[in-house]
């Protein structure tokens, strides 16, 4: 049986979250130490969880995009494994360059801690995502910005994965998720993996796990 | 051989950290008319050559330093 990659890099701390999520909707979880590398054939998804690998040191994701867990993972990447990056995951994959774009400061330079509603609007194939979430949010870096040829390419190729109902940071066009073009990179800054029961506050993050 | 790398957030992106350093500046009653919060980093080589040191800081800066997205940056001998 083929099992969910969950990667782990010194100051990541949503690792147990995700890896619980995983095993929650009752498949494997395997844990991906940033030191090594793997095989993808034996992952059927890749998460990239959220925190404050490197202590966000130089910009947020750099040192955790260029180690060697991450030659694998662009492997992986490439051969279309499902990938999802989640929070500081997101910035690790705009980093390694696996998806288009930058987080930048939040407008205000404020950590936003709160619930956010999101909408939509290019589904992803390999998550059961619902049209509307309600998810939580907790960044300092989570200002999507990408310049205007990129915006057209992202709008053009159908990657702008969801968005925001009230923009929370100044993100561009309220964007709060993106994938690549062959749609099996994806990320988001919102937690999924924090809403996976109602007693959370919300269950719609369990889609992103099954 | 120590090389400087001065990087700076490009000028179509908004420097939501110097908007705010400009703003507590002003508040504090100096007079400015912008501030650009950037990073400076410091390479420090074996080379005692500087075009060897120049061209290895170049690499580094383009492969890791800087962000081409966000960010621009020169190079300057210490």
């Amino acid at each position: 049986m083929k099992k969910s990659g969950v990667l782990r890099f010194p100051g990541t701390n949503c690792d147990r979250d995700v890896f619980q999520a995983v095993e929650n909707s009752g498949r494997k979880a395997h844990w991906l130490w940033h030191e090594d590398q793997f095989d993808y054939q034996d992952f059927d998804t890749l998460y990239v969880p959220g925190g404050f690998s490197f202590g966000d040191y130089l910009r947020s994701g750099a040192l955790a995009a260029r180690t060697p867990v991450m030659k694998s993972v662009r492997e992986a990447a490439l051969y279309g494994v499902p990938i999802l990056g989640i929070c500081n995951g997101f910035q690790i994959l705009c980093e390694a360059q696996l998806l288009p774009g930058a987080l930048l400061k939040n407008e205000g330079m404020r950590f936003r801690d709160e619930w956010v509603d999101l909408e939509i609007q290019n589904p992803s194939s390999h998550f059961k995502e619902s049209g509307t979430l309600k998810l939580p949010i907790a960044h300092g870096d989570g200002r999507y910005f990408i310049a205007n040829d990129g915006l057209k390419k992202l709008h053009d190729q159908n990657q702008v994965w969801m968005k925001y109902r009230k923009n929370p940071n100044g993100s561009l066009e309220d964007i709060a998720g993106v994938m690549n073009e062959a749609k099996n990179v994806m990320a988001l800054m919102p937690h999924p993996e924090r809403a996976i029961f109602e007693w959370m506050g919300s269950q719609d993050g369990m889609g992103f796990f099954t | 051989m120590k090389i400087g790398v001065r990087v700076m957030p490009r000028q179509d992106v908004l420097d939501s950290q110097g908007r705010a350093v400009e703003r507590s500046i002003s508040q504090m009653g100096m007079k400015i008319s912008a501030c650009t919060v950037g990073k400076y980093i410091v390479l420090d080589f074996a080379f005692h050559n500087i075009d060897e040191a120049m061209s290895e800081a170049k690499k580094i800066a383009d492969e890791i330093l800087y962000n081409p997205l966000i960010e621009s940056y020169e190079l300057e001998k210490l």
